[in-house]
């Protein structure tokens, strides 16, 4: 296959807007090809999106769905000669997750917490989810086995732990949420700062996370640590966050990466003493984002309307539930984490709401380095992903942001920076946050750019770089990247004129890390006394069969001897 | 040669307990070790189907399985609204199937929820669902209460395993160290395990449930003397039990979902339990029955969007209990066709509902004879799922579980004969 006459953003590889041709051959990126001829002349082409936190599959996925069949009746598509019936709009069905990433032009998403005894679940829907490339982290934050090692200063048992829980979990990395929070919240309370001992652990948040971020790197994991901040949601919780970055500053990544990577960086850069004083703190996270270089973000963007909160950060999910006068689903998980499930709606004359949707954007324009970014919405906690064209039309427009803002609660102008913030993206930044920093981020060595031998993964808009303003014309901007003219997933296009065409099976992605024999030996005999006494299933049935991975990719790492660089 | 497998998945009840011990010889289970008399009895096996059949002047006469998935095939075809019911005693996979069928026909599916924890589902749907896996329960839970449900009889090994008899990591002492309280309208088996049983009048769950949410927030002093002819300060002191509990868990039955109220009992319990958050640690779980009707849920969900009664008739799922649940659709012969898998409507729907599907054709697929064979037009026997074929399961908390293969078996699974009739299907529909 030939992409002929694409005007090409491939930031990786040095490309920003070259008219060029795009070879395909056995699914990857060739020096030439033949076969079918795409004709892609003037129009804007870049590699396959790549979302690397959003919540696509596992238990609170499903609980929402249940406790949600308003949100169900949404979005609902019938059942075409290619495509299954789709439903949902913040918690939509698997195949509606597929499709509506390829017509983004999206081809492949991450899913960001998994407990291990339920990861089977998590790749039950995963398998349902069409087209796109995908995995899974898993959660590690406040799981016993972890606080015990920590406790006992023991990193190598530690890293035996974690290797084996992804090989249990069938995971790609290593999720910490609200660390020590899963734990105390089994007895209804949490963790106040980093430093706050878990109850009945004698560990602090802080010794969770950085012991979990040493022994990342000691098993040469292709993503970092990947942090939910203790205290987020709430006013003048930036000051936790800039606290728990403090803490990873010295710790050497095994590999061209950062140490760790936020999590929906939004609702952690809240500044005021309660929600009557509450303030945008994203000028002075952005600062230190661009001071520092151990750390990533995705933004977390609020969108307007609807959503669906959920997380393992269960306390934070009773109040939300207690504040929003909500429904409220909360499901603890023995010996490892909680969660909860919380509906929402996000408004625009409601001040904290105007202020968050100001500080993801703040977040994104102010922070200089595109690679440190990665655009989200947390889907669906700030709302869903298919509103991430809405989001590259404001970063790419002062002027949309403007109008945007007449619509708000006037204290958008007073507690944020945003109507003072001149800059606005252009599609290099874009395909950046969106393709290319994701993609290395995560460790995807074969994704997020098209050089040759990349994966075949390729969108194409019926937007004109040459020809269109951002700035001025963020109306086709949206609509254009709304709707994929092409989406090409490993050599097959699937999204033609905004339509699915073809829905093959993607590949789940899942980290083996070796560790020494002994080392396992050691913790696999503590492990057992907990499947013993304190699990409710036996050991023997507790991980992910492969029975569940129908279509693998194995990324292997594991502890090796460090070269020293010179 | 003798075989001892250990941990094996019982698929009986919604424990789906994974420590059962089997020793199976020349291909045959000869002992079951560590189940409950209601699992051993399954996994022993009993009463199997032995050929497929189709019903010929009125006589069930033996057939081979192409013919039986053709003639499964024609009835479906030639159906306007087929209901697809059943799916809570089989594997996840055999849903997915059925899912697609459903899809490819306009069909109607429905699981055993409908005349079970149907009506939490919809409690569910107004409150959400403040719950936790069991182990959290057993680790934790110093106040585990009953409601209208008896585990000593219908979930044998949920107390040991799970509940009031367990020992858990902060809970060493196991029963010792819990309090147990049972509210039911009669003394069960359960209720003689109790520290405190409570016994109500039928019909009176709601206003109880609404006069603990009274109590625990601070207006008893509004309550009448007698409430539903329980003594207030009966009440106010199971209340305090509550309140001083560190982590409490309640466990209801059909007792809360069908007696009268119906799903308001269950979104009033609900809310009774998330109110108990603001004063300490409270989770609620629904007792579900049959092994895999929690996962027949969460296939439909993460497939449709919705739990259960699920119409696809007009190409996209839609959900609406109460006009799309099974009972309804019998009830206002709102279906012309019904395939009934892994399940016994014949015994457990209401009667009007059972003469409806006497009215039609009715395809089952089942491992065991039942009542509904007595009027089937086409039966197709299936392995027995966890026994002589493997899947996935869902435990009552909503934790997934791989059933095993114990034993090879020439009867085809659920899957591969959902896929044989699907197959016949889409031939029929070419050749037209």
């Amino acid at each position: 296959m030939i992409i002929k006459g694409g005007i090409v953003y491939d930031p990786a590889n040095g490309i920003f807007g070259e008219e060029m041709d795009i070879c395909i051959e056995n699914g990857r990126i060739a020096e030439d090809a033949g076969g079918e001829v795409i004709d892609a002349r003037g129009l804007l082409v870049m590699p396959g999106g790549v979302d690397a936190h959003s919540h696509i599959a596992g238990p609170k996925l499903n609980t929402g769905r249940i406790m949600r069949p308003d949100d169900s009746r949404m979005g609902t598509e019938p059942r075409t000669r290619v495509c299954r019936p789709s439903t949902g709009y913040t918690v939509p069905n698997c195949y509606a997750i597929g499709y509506r990433y390829a017509r983004l032009g999206y081809t492949t998403a991450f899913e960001a917490a998994t407990p291990i005894i339920e990861a089977r679940h998590t790749h039950e829907e995963l398998e349902e989810i069409p087209i796109v490339d995908k995995g899974a982290l898993t959660l590690f934050g406040s799981n016993w086995t972890v606080m015990e090692c920590v406790r006992d200063n023991d990193l190598g048992r530690l890293a035996a732990y974690v290797a084996w829980g992804l090989r249990a979990a069938r995971g790609y990395g290593v999720k910490i949420v609200n660390p020590g929070g899963g734990e105390a919240w089994g007895f209804g309370s949490n963790v106040k700062s980093v430093h706050d001992p878990v109850p009945h652990f004698d560990v602090t948040p802080a010794q969770i996370i950085r012991a979990l971020a040493e022994v990342n790197e000691r098993l040469r994991l292709p993503h970092s640590i990947h942090l939910h901040f203790n205290n987020l949601g709430r006013p003048g919780n930036y000051t936790t966050a800039i606290e728990t970055l403090e803490l990873l500053k010295d710790i050497k990544p095994s590999r061209m990466r950062q140490v760790v990577h936020v999590a929906h960086m939004q609702f952690s850069a809240y500044g005021g003493t309660g929600w009557k004083d509450f303030e945008s703190k994203a000028s002075v996270i952005a600062d230190y984002f661009n001071q520092t270089n151990h750390a990533t973000m995705d933004l977390g963007q609020i969108i307007f309307g609807p959503a669906t909160t959920m997380t393992a950060d269960a306390p934070l999910e009773y109040a939300n539930a207690r504040i929003g006068h909500q429904k409220w689903s909360n499901h603890d998980i023995e010996l490892e984490e909680s969660s909860g499930v919380v509906p929402w709606v996000y408004m625009r004359k409601m001040p904290v709401n105007a202020v968050q949707w100001a500080i993801g954007l703040e977040l994104a324009l102010l922070t200089r380095d595109p690679w440190k970014v990665v655009m989200t919405t947390d889907h669906p906690n700030g709302g869903p992903f298919v509103n991430y064209p809405e989001i590259i039309s404001l970063l790419m427009s002062r002027e949309k942001r403007e109008e945007e803002m007449k619509t708000l609660h006037e204290v958008v102008r007073s507690r944020s920076t945003l109507p003072s913030i001149e800059r606005e993206l252009d599609w290099s930044e874009i395909v950046i946050m969106t393709r290319a920093a994701p993609a290395r981020i995560l460790g995807l060595e074969d994704k997020g750019h098209l050089g040759i031998g990349a994966d075949a993964d390729v969108s194409i808009y019926n937007i004109k770089p040459e020809e269109i303003d951002p700035s001025k014309d963020h109306a086709e901007v949206k609509a254009g990247m709304s709707r994929a003219k092409y989406t090409i997933k490993g050599g097959v296009v699937v999204v033609r004129d905004g339509e699915i065409v073809a829905a093959p099976q993607g590949r789940t992605y899942w980290v083996d890390a070796a560790v020494p024999e002994s080392e396992m030996d050691r913790m696999l005999s503590a492990l057992k006394e907990k499947f013993e006494r304190y699990y409710s299933i036996r050991m023997s049935n507790y991980m992910v069969q492969d029975a569940y991975l129908s279509n693998p990719f194995v990324v292997r790492a594991g502890v090796q001897p460090l070269k020293e660089v010179i | 040669m003798i075989l001892q497998i250990e941990d094996v998945l019982c698929t009986f009840c919604g424990c789906l307990c994974d420590d059962i011990r089997v020793e199976v010889n020349e291909g045959r289970i000869e002992k079951v070790r560590g189940a409950c008399r209601l699992g051993s009895s399954k996994i022993m096996g009993h009463n199997r189907i032995k050929s497929p059949m189709i019903r010929k002047d009125g006589e069930l006469v033996e057939v081979g399985y192409e013919d039986a998935y053709r003639r499964a095939a024609e009835i479906l075809v030639s159906a306007k609204h087929p209901l697809l019911y059943g799916w809570a005693s089989t594997t996840c996979e055999a849903l997915k199937k059925g899912i697609l069928l459903a899809e490819e026909i306009g069909g109607v599916i429905d699981t055993t929820a409908t005349v079970c924890h149907g009506p939490s589902i919809i409690g569910i749907e107004e409150k959400g669902l403040v719950g936790s896996t069991l182990g959290q329960i057993k680790n934790r839970a110093d106040l585990i209460v009953f409601w209208g449900c008896n585990p000593s009889e219908a979930h044998p090994r949920h107390t040991l395993r799970y509940s009031s008899n367990a020992c858990g990591r902060f809970v060493p002492e196991g029963r010792k160290g819990r309090k147990v309280l049972v509210i039911d309208v009669r003394e069960t088996r359960t209720a003689r395990n109790a520290d405190r049983f409570l016994r109500i009048q039928p019909g009176t769950d709601y206003e109880i449930i609404s006069a603990l949410r009274m109590i625990i927030g601070g207006k008893a002093d509004s309550l009448p003397e007698d409430i539903a002819g329980v003594p207030r300060k009966d009440l106010i002191e199971i209340a305090d039990m509550m309140k001083n509990a560190k982590f409490g868990a309640i466990f209801f039955g059909l007792g809360l979902t069908h007696s009268r109220g119906r799903y308001k009992n269950v979104d009033n319990a609900l809310s009774l339990v998330s109110e108990l958050n603001s004063h300490t640690k409270f989770v609620i779980m629904a007792m579900r029955g049959h092994y895999n009707v929690t996962g027949a849920g969460q296939v439909l969900a993460w497939s449709s969007g919705y739990p259960m009664a699920v119409d696809y008739a007009r190409g996209a799922p839609y959900y609406n209990p109460g006009e799309t649940s099974c009972c309804d659709l019998l009830s206002r012969r709102d279906v012309d066709a019904a395939l009934i898998i892994a399940s016994d409507p014949a015994s457990n729907l209401p009667r009007g509902c059972v003469e409806a599907l006497g009215e039609m054709p009715v395809i089952q697929i089942d491992p065991f004879e039942n009542p509904t064979t007595l009027f089937a037009d086409v039966v197709i026997p299936s392995a027995i799922a966890g026994i002589e074929a493997e899947g996935t399961a869902y435990r009552m908390d909503g934790l997934s579980l791989r059933l095993r293969k114990l034993v090879d078996t020439e009867y085809p699974s659920d899957v591969e004969i959902l896929q044989a009739i699907l197959d016949n299907i889409r031939r029929l529909r070419d050749d037209n």
